[in-house]
């Protein structure tokens, strides 16, 4: 039971929606695009979709600096 | 050389137009590169003025502290090619209007600092601006670890990217990783400028 994301192995939690998962993740910066399975998932739906077990997730976010 | 590439490569840059959405490390010297590639017109906007503490990665000389980052950046660049055509906007973007400046450029580079407004910035111009090719960084504090930067390809959206970089705020901003990532997106710039199918 785990999930990868950004290439990293971690522990799959039940009915975790997106938007738990970012926060487990401590990915607090805005977000460009989260994909999971390689679709891309609407920021509006973070909170609405649950990560299902086994799935590969790709966040891409803004660092600041520049 | 191949004079012939070459003169081909110059006709067409020539004859293109970039914006450039700030003009500090990345947004600085990706123009300066740009520049000396050969794109024909530039289009800069930022609000800053030069400040001492931006000559360890951003592409003004001391005696020019205290002039408007845009105008010092136009008299440099012209220094080098002065037939460059360079648009320059004092003005800062605002979330609702980050478009604003860059309806009629060829491609759009990303070169903002916070992660609030790169992020507001990308999201508008690929909504407004749809077909619009843009060009964004994340990740570019620190140094070293070079190979960690990738190309990421979403669509119209190209980011030069290093998910494990900290932010700013934690880190340290240096020239060589800044101007690495800042001519990594003028180098994206050129690409898709020089496209097969453009």
């Amino acid at each position: 039971m785990s999930i990868i994301v950004n290439g990293r192995k971690i522990d799959f939690v039940k009915n975790e929606t997106v938007k738990d998962l970012l926060k487990r993740v401590k990915y607090s910066f805005p977000l460009v695009v989260v994909k999971i399975n390689d679709k891309v998932i609407p920021r509006s739906d973070f909170s609405k979709i649950v990560v299902p077990d086994n799935s590969k997730i790709d966040v891409i976010h803004m660092i600041s600096g520049g | 050389m191949n004079v012939e590439k070459d003169k081909k490569i110059k006709e067409k840059l020539g004859k293109s137009s970039v914006g450039i959405a700030g003009a500090g490390g990345l947004g600085s010297n990706a123009a300066v590169s740009l520049a000396r590639a050969g794109v024909g017109r530039l289009v800069i906007v930022d609000f800053d003025k030069v400040e001492e503490s931006n000559l360890n990665r951003q592409y003004y000389f001391r005696d020019q502290i205290g002039k408007n980052k845009v105008d010092a950046l136009k008299e440099n660049i012209n220094r080098i090619y002065p037939f460059i055509r360079v648009d320059v906007f004092n003005e800062k973007l605002v979330k609702g209007s980050m478009d604003k400046y860059f309806h009629d450029v060829d491609v759009i580079i990303e070169a903002l600092d916070s992660a609030e407004m790169k992020t507001a910035f990308v999201e508008e111009i690929l909504r407004r601006l749809p077909g619009k090719p843009v060009v964004a960084a994340s990740g570019v504090a620190g140094y070293g670890h070079s190979d960690r930067i990738t190309t990421k390809k979403l669509g119209n959206l190209y980011m030069v990217y290093d998910g494990n970089a900290r932010s700013s705020e934690e880190d340290v901003l240096m020239a060589p990783r800044v101007c690495l990532m800042a001519n990594w997106e003028a180098n994206l710039v050129l690409e898709i400028l020089l496209s097969e199918n453009k």
